[in-house]
């Protein structure tokens, strides 16, 4: 079939299976737009009102379905316009294809009006990036962009297609086979490490597991549960592996790290067997490195070698998916048919349990003002647990990490790596676009919330019911938070002067805006607004200006020395 | 290392090494005779766990076709430099007979100049040109280390 480079495009989406595609429209990606229109069948666009919007909703639709991310976007400010989603998504290791338009190829270097070197802007951002320069090879470079993107390590792929191999024309043929000499991901983990693994794992006194994103990532969490369940030990999430034990399990002691549970860090401080598994020791887990689980031998699973002994060096490396090691353990550990030391177990989780009855969870419930994590947990009780949930980043996202139990993978949907404030509300977009008829909320805060607020707009436009429940405390508290804490009390830049009134601001948009200020009316009004199953509801809930997130543990410190109130 | 022979792909190795805070202390790179592929050899310095994540994380790239590490076992290791001397007065002789020493060959001169041609290790010419007073050396240009293991072993695909 003779086709444009624009047609290829788009018919080699539909043959991919691609459903949405998220992008904005502009002069070097106009032929593309022209055979949207024409050649499009069941590929749907969503225009966003930002192009940064539109990565973020791509990223979120990747993390809650599993499947590649698409985004579509014109040259120059287009193009830089994604810059900060492609970090956000590369950080996190989501699988993302993002289709830049470019100058025509004899314009390229010339300085041309909305010409920048995307890839070049984008190299150190991605898993891999393409300029295609003939459009013979286009349809096969997508193809390898989307076997890049999704497997492995997932990660952005970046394909800059300048305009006249768009218009250019060549035969298609949708490429079944793709193979690259370059790039083999390790499909399967080293037999005999595993099994090292296991007798290690066996021979614990004091183990525990400390597993992230890449459980999540590697659809790892059922092998993970059996894993775990079989062997009763108690297990550690990081802020990107939520959801991948369920939360509500009395073997899970919660998350780690700067703002983990007393008794997740002082487990892993305490630990002599550390089992991590998709994780990958990230400063804001391990605090201080030279104290970090000072008596533990590691076994560490990751599909990225490159990961293992980064930061820490481990005892047992296992490079393979997630899934399938876990697996390869768990068929291991049937026939060994041995038990852990039950004794030493029984100690061990009386010792974990007695840090658990510290209660670091626990706040002041008396007062006349809304705690933050009081309506995080009246959004849990709404939604009863079961709602799909982005954060943006501050307090409200560790107070949604802490206090909504996700039970469940691919619920709980953050800017982990790079800490994305304006990531929530798109990503919402995204994950809402997936799946319809689900509940699906962003945890938000009044600073965070104005960074992508447009988005309101295109909400609008296809009808998406989320439900934003914006945290509103008047300050960039996170900020706020460490300048208590470490800088005097001096608030510089902190306060968030002239908000908007939200509902007014929702309402312009033709949305419906709820203002919670009460903590005795709060649950009424969560059921009220989450009752509106087909709209869009902009939640204002006026917390407590001076709360702050505990436990903590400082950066540089160690996992011991957390600050508890 | 072998990389893909495009446009980036050595862009996408040198930014590796500042990304991540390592360094390049020397670099070569060029067609071989399959024009698919370049060669590339990169000297850097740091310790065996750097190193280590150094090879890890050049692997990782999609356009790094195969990457060895030379230091690992027997190798040979040259260098290519020119330089060009002050070369006037006793000079004229004392610079002939420091070539030969260095086993070098003076391969253009002038009334008032040597340009010296000379191979081996970076030590050697490290050497050659220590043994010179700085002020005679008006240029000097070397292609950093190349790499080759001994014996019957090869860096193929
Ligand atoms: C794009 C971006 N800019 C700056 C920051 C630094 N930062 C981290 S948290 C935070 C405050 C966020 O305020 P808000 O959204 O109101 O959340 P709160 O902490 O008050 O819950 C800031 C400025 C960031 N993470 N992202
Ligand atoms: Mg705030």
């Amino acid at each position: 079939m003779e086709l444009t480079g624009a047609q290829i495009l788009i018919h080699f989406l539909e043959d991919e299976g691609v459903e949405h595609i998220w992008g904005y429209p502009g002069g070097a990606a106009l032929p593309i737009y022209d055979a949207l229109d024409t050649d499009a069948k069941e590929l749907k666009h969503i225009l966003v009102r930002h192009e940064q919007a539109a990565v973020h909703a791509a990223d979120g639709y990747a993390r809650s379905t599993g499947k590649p991310g698409v985004v579509l976007v014109t040259s120059g400010p287009g193009a830089t316009n994604t810059v900060t989603g492609i970090a956000t998504a590369h950080m996190d290791s989501t699988p993302l294809i993002v289709i830049t338009g470019q100058v025509a190829t004899d314009m390229i270097g010339l300085d041309a009006f909305q010409e920048v070197d995307t890839v070049g802007i984008t190299r150190p951002i991605v898993k891999h990036n393409f300029l295609v320069k003939d459009v013979n090879d286009l349809a096969m470079t997508l193809k390898k962009a989307f076997y890049i993107a999704t497997t492995g390590r997932p990660g952005p792929v970046v394909i800059d297609i300048p305009k006249d191999v768009q218009n250019a024309t060549s035969t298609y043929e949708y490429p079944q086979e793709v193979e690259l000499r370059s790039y083999l991901p390790v499909v399967k983990g080293h037999t005999g490490q595993i099994k090292k693994a296991v007798e290690m794992m066996l021979s614990a006194e004091r183990p525990i597991f400390y597993t992230g994103g890449g459980v999540i990532m590697g659809e790892g969490s059922e092998e993970l549960v059996k894993l775990v369940k079989s062997l009763g030990y108690p297990i550690t999430q990081t802020l990107m592996g939520l959801g991948a034990f369920p939360a509500d399990d009395k073997q899970n002691i919660g998350m780690l790290g700067m703002h983990g549970t007393y008794e997740a860090n002082l487990a892993m401080h305490h630990c002599d067997v550390l089992i991590a598994i998709g994780s990958r020791f990230d400063d804001r887990v391990t605090g201080n490195i030279a104290k970090f689980c000072p008596t533990a031998k590691i076994i560490h699973v990751d599909i990225d070698p490159a990961s293992i002994s980064k930061n820490v060096v481990v005892d047992i490396p296992i490079v393979g998916p997630v899934q399938q090691v876990v697996q390869e353990m768990n068929t291991q550990l049937a026939k060994l048919n041995k038990k852990p030391d039950a004794v030493a177990l029984q100690a061990w989780w009386s010792q974990i349990d007695e840090w658990r009855n510290v209660d670091c969870l626990k706040y002041d419930t008396t007062g006349s003002k809304i705690k933050p994590q009081a309506a995080v947990q009246a959004v849990w009780e709404v939604t009863k647990g079961d709602a799909y949930v982005t954060a943006d980043v501050g307090q409200h996202q560790m107070f949604a990490a802490q206090y909504y139990t996700f039970n469940k993978p691919r619920r709980w949907i953050n800017s982990g790596g790079l800490g994305t404030m304006g990531f929530g509300l798109p990503a919402a977009m995204g994950v809402q676009m997936a799946y319809p008829d689900a509940t699906v909320l962003c945890i938000t805060g009044e600073g965070s919330i104005q960074m992508n607020i447009q988005e309101l707009s295109t909400c609008m436009q296809y009808g998406l019911p989320i439900k934003v429940v914006c945290l509103n405390n008047g300050f960039l508290g996170m900020v706020r938070q460490w300048q208590e804490f470490f800088y005097d009390r001096r608030y510089s830049m902190s306060y968030m002067d002239s908000l908007p009134n939200f509902v007014k601001l929702a309402e312009a948009y033709g949305h419906v805006g709820v203002r919670i200020d009460d903590p005795k009316t709060m649950k009424k009004q969560l059921e009220e607004a989450f009752a509106l199953k087909d709209r869009f509801v902009f939640i204002d809930i006026i917390t407590d200006q001076q709360e702050n997130v505990y436990p903590m543990i400082p950066a540089g410190a160690g996992q011991n020395e957390m600050i508890l109130v | 290392m072998l990389i893909e022979n495009e446009s980036g792909a050595l862009s996408r190795v040198s930014g590796l090494f500042s990304a991540r805070g390592y360094n390049i202390h020397a670099l070569t790179v060029a067609p071989t005779e399959d024009e698919s592929l370049s060669r590339l050899t990169l000297v850097t310095i740091g310790t065996a766990h750097q190193i280590e994540q150094i090879v890890k994380h050049l692997n990782r790239l999609i356009d790094v076709v195969k990457v060895i590490d030379l230091t690992e076992g027997p190798h040979i290791e040259r260098e290519l430099m020119l330089v060009k001397l002050s070369a006037t007065g006793e000079f004229r002789e004392e610079f002939v007979r420091l070539t030969d020493i260095f086993r070098g060959t003076i391969v253009d001169v002038t009334a008032t100049t040597y340009t010296v041609q000379m191979i081996g290790e970076t030590q050697k010419l490290d050497a050659y040109i220590a043994a010179i007073d700085p002020a005679l050396i008006l240029e000097t240009v070397r292609s950093g280390a190349m790499g080759i293991m001994r014996g019957e072993k090869c860096l193929q695909i």
